[in-house]
């Protein structure tokens, strides 16, 4: 491993796999850690617990804002393990000369999150530091829900199962992206951020058939296709043609030569689902506006165990692997 | 009427049924051709394309790829990437450059490795976002560290009129831009003591499309003339590659030997005159340009006129810049794989100690390099 962190370190993808196994892994070594869920799952089964720091830059983004990306961010981890969220903590660590009137404004981002959630922050934490110490303000959430549906598990997906996605991909890597390089966009391209608690705990009231949820945060839906893929030692067949993405971010793909698969996503998840529950699946989910594209992108085989294939509409396939690297654009 | 969409550009030429439909034409004519045919996609645009669309298997056997040098970061040796790195660490410097330049490795690491050691390195889109990044920072020293063929060059040319006719103060360059004609040249025509194999088994070039917009197609006239190797300019969408295989078979089929361009909709004979004359005003070709792999190639890279020494910082840090060859690594078979001598997955060390997040030789670098190309679509192939 590098001598220095880098930041391809941080980017959900094989170095950030790398930091995590060889440094955290290795000296916290647990089996609930091990089994490298969304959110651990503790007290026999019935509590979901998880924690996610938020470093967005910019803090203000169309779709959404840090505070509602904290508390989303954690929520829909809790949720991805059939939990609906109850307890959060909120820890804050603020640069000197921030503008009190934004942090006022992230803060009430906050609350309507919560109560949209059902969930409430109970304990909490507050640090300045020095100016330069963060980047104007970091911001870290934990929480606990209750495990509604239990047993499922990114480790057990098998051919009976299909693969489908929430909505359309790469809404908030491409906003981030546009917006932190100042590119300019005449679209109404936003965040897909939101909270998911209210589709996964439709699907589990509908008694849906779920193997394994989980939402496409770094590294996108390339990152978490390929974790499962390895954790259930599968091969998971993705139709190319059917992976939903919006006219907006495609354009941003093809300008800077990203694929929507790799980009992060903030209230999009992927679902494991057995083959009869389809349909009803897709029902529930379109009922919602946040995933009235919900559709299924592929299907389990035993092909190439622990890989993605990516199959063409003319007849090719290859590969979709865990992107590596910071997001870089291509040069020409 | 509907507004015209990104996708009605593209649609066209990632549709299914032409990709089948020309697969199905070159398959049949293919089976005229006398003996199978190699051709090198020169540019690391047409390698990405070929890998990610699938195109090899849409092909007959008896047509192959011979991935070519045409990756600006791939071929950057490690001299002028430590370059970069000295550069990036003086005081009171910001080093930028282009996207995938920052993950090279040189003797020293990477611009990544620099910029956690705390320099302050930043990559733009456009050379001309450097402007907003000079007029920030009025007080540091911004140093462009300038790559990429003939098709970035004019950027490059353009922010340096801009610079001069400002009379910006803050902005220095480090040129890498490199050409096209000069390595394909040096492929076919070998005289390079550093590269033990003499023979390489190109029989085509699939010519880049956008390098051909700024420099017209003229610039491969010489090669089905002197060097009987047919020339088909082509864009990147999957029909622009499978239309230019099949021009190519039918060439040999028909025992013609030509330049032809499939990429019609914006390659002329003669190309961007205006890009061309800023080259040409602040440009000049360097004698030699080391490229990773290949060594030496004359005639191969460009430099700043002696008369902008002024903002040239290969000449204003001369005294810090290293000038001693280094080496590639041992077992690193680029050079090979670059002559269409070896693909990369006959390399002893691919896929094993260089990968795409531990690069050791320049074609795992970028995206484009043909083994990292191979490394995320080929393995399956």
């Amino acid at each position: 491993m590098n001598k220095q962190i880098t930041l391809a370190m941080g980017n959900g993808g094989e170095e950030n796999n790398e930091l995590i196994t060889k440094i955290f892994y290795k000296a916290f070594k647990n089996e609930i850690l091990e089994k490298s869920e969304d959110a651990a799952v503790i007290h026999n089964g019935e509590l979901a617990f998880s924690t996610d720091s938020f470093t967005v830059n910019p803090l203000f983004f169309p779709g959404g804002d840090i505070g509602k990306l904290a508390i989303c961010g954690t929520c829909n981890d809790l949720a991805m393990m059939g939990a609906k969220p109850k307890y959060l903590t909120c820890s804050v660590i603020i640069e000197e000369g921030f503008a009190t009137r934004e942090l006022e404004k992230i803060v009430r981002s906050m609350k309507k999150e919560l109560e949209d959630n059902g969930a409430v922050v109970v304990s909490g934490d507050t640090k300045v530091v020095p100016r330069g110490s963060v980047d104007k303000i970091f911001i870290n959430t934990t929480g606990i829900g209750v495990i509604e549906k239990q047993g499922i598990s990114s480790n057990n997906i098998s051919k009976e199962d299909v693969i489908l996605v929430s909505r359309d991909l790469g809404r908030h890597g491409a906003t981030i992206f546009a917006a932190r390089e100042g590119i300019e966009l005449t679209s109404d391209l936003q965040s897909d951020c939101a909270s998911l608690t209210h589709q996964v705990q439709a699907l589990i009231k509908a008694g849906v058939n779920i193997t394994a949820l989980r939402d496409a945060t770094r590294g996108g839906v390339s990152a978490v296709l390929n974790e499962w893929a390895k954790q259930s030692k599968i091969c998971i067949e993705v139709n190319e043609d059917t992976i939903p993405v919006s006219e907006e971010v495609e354009g941003i793909c093809e300008m800077l030569g990203f694929e929507a698969v790799n980009l992060a996503n903030e209230g999009t998840f992927v679902l494991a689902i057995k083959k009869d529950d389809e349909q009803k699946t897709l029902d529930i989910l379109h009922s919602f506006q946040n995933s009235n594209n919900a559709v299924k992108i592929g299907n389990v085989s035993d092909a190439y165990l622990g890989k993605v294939l990516l199959l063409s509409s003319y007849g090719t396939k290859r590969f979709l692997d865990t992107p590596t690297g910071e997001l870089l654009p291509r040069i020409c | 009427m509907n507004k015209l969409q990104l996708k009605d550009l593209y649609d066209g030429f990632r549709n299914p049924e032409v990709i089948k439909g020309f697969s199905k034409l070159i398959n049949e004519e293919a089976k005229q051709l006398k003996y199978p045919i190699n051709i090198m996609e020169v540019c690391g645009g047409h390698t990405h394309s070929i890998m990610k669309f699938g195109l090899p298997q849409l092909l007959p056997e008896n047509i192959n790829f011979i991935h070519g040098p045409g990756c600006p970061v791939c071929i950057m040796p490690k001299e002028r990437i430590d370059h970069a790195y000295i550069l990036a660490q003086q005081e009171d410097t910001i080093l930028v450059t282009l996207g995938d330049m920052i993950k090279v490795p040189g003797s020293k690491g990477s611009l990544q490795d620099a910029r956690a050691k705390g320099a302050d390195v930043r990559f733009v889109y456009s050379p001309l976002d450097t402007l907003k990044i000079a007029d920030e920072n009025p007080d540091k020293k911004i140093i462009f560290f300038a790559i990429g063929f003939e098709t970035t060059t004019p950027m490059t040319t353009a922010l340096i009129d801009i610079v001069l006719k400002r009379g910006i103060k803050n902005i220095f360059f480090h040129i890498n831009h490199v050409t096209v004609p000069e390595v394909m040249v040096e492929l076919i025509d070998s005289r390079d003591e550093h590269v033990d194999s003499y023979n390489n088994r190109i029989d085509a070039f699939l010519g880049p499309s956008h390098v051909s917009v700024i420099t017209g197609s003229k610039i491969y006239e010489k090669f089905p003339k002197k060097y009987h190797r047919p020339v088909v300019v082509a864009g990147f969408e999957p029909v622009d590659v499978m239309e230019a295989i099949l021009m190519i078979v039918r060439q040999f089929n028909e025992s013609r030997c030509e330049l032809e361009v499939e990429y019609k909709r914006s390659v002329s004979y003669e190309g961007n005159l205006k890009a061309q004359a800023l080259i040409e005003k602040y440009f000049e070709k360097a004698d030699l340009f080391k490229w990773r792999g290949l060594g030496n190639v004359p005639e191969s890279g460009y430099r700043l006129r002696s008369e902008y020494s002024n903002i040239d910082a290969e000449k204003i840090y001369s005294d810090i810049l290293p000038k001693e060859e280094i080496e590639d690594h041992k077992l690193c078979i680029c050079g090979d794989i670059l002559r269409g001598m070896a693909k990369p997955n006959e390399c002893t060390i691919f896929g094993t100690a260089c990968k795409p997040s531990t690069p050791l030789g320049s074609c795992m670098v970028s995206s484009e390099g043909a083994c990292a190309a191979y490394y995320k679509y080929g393995n399956l192939l």
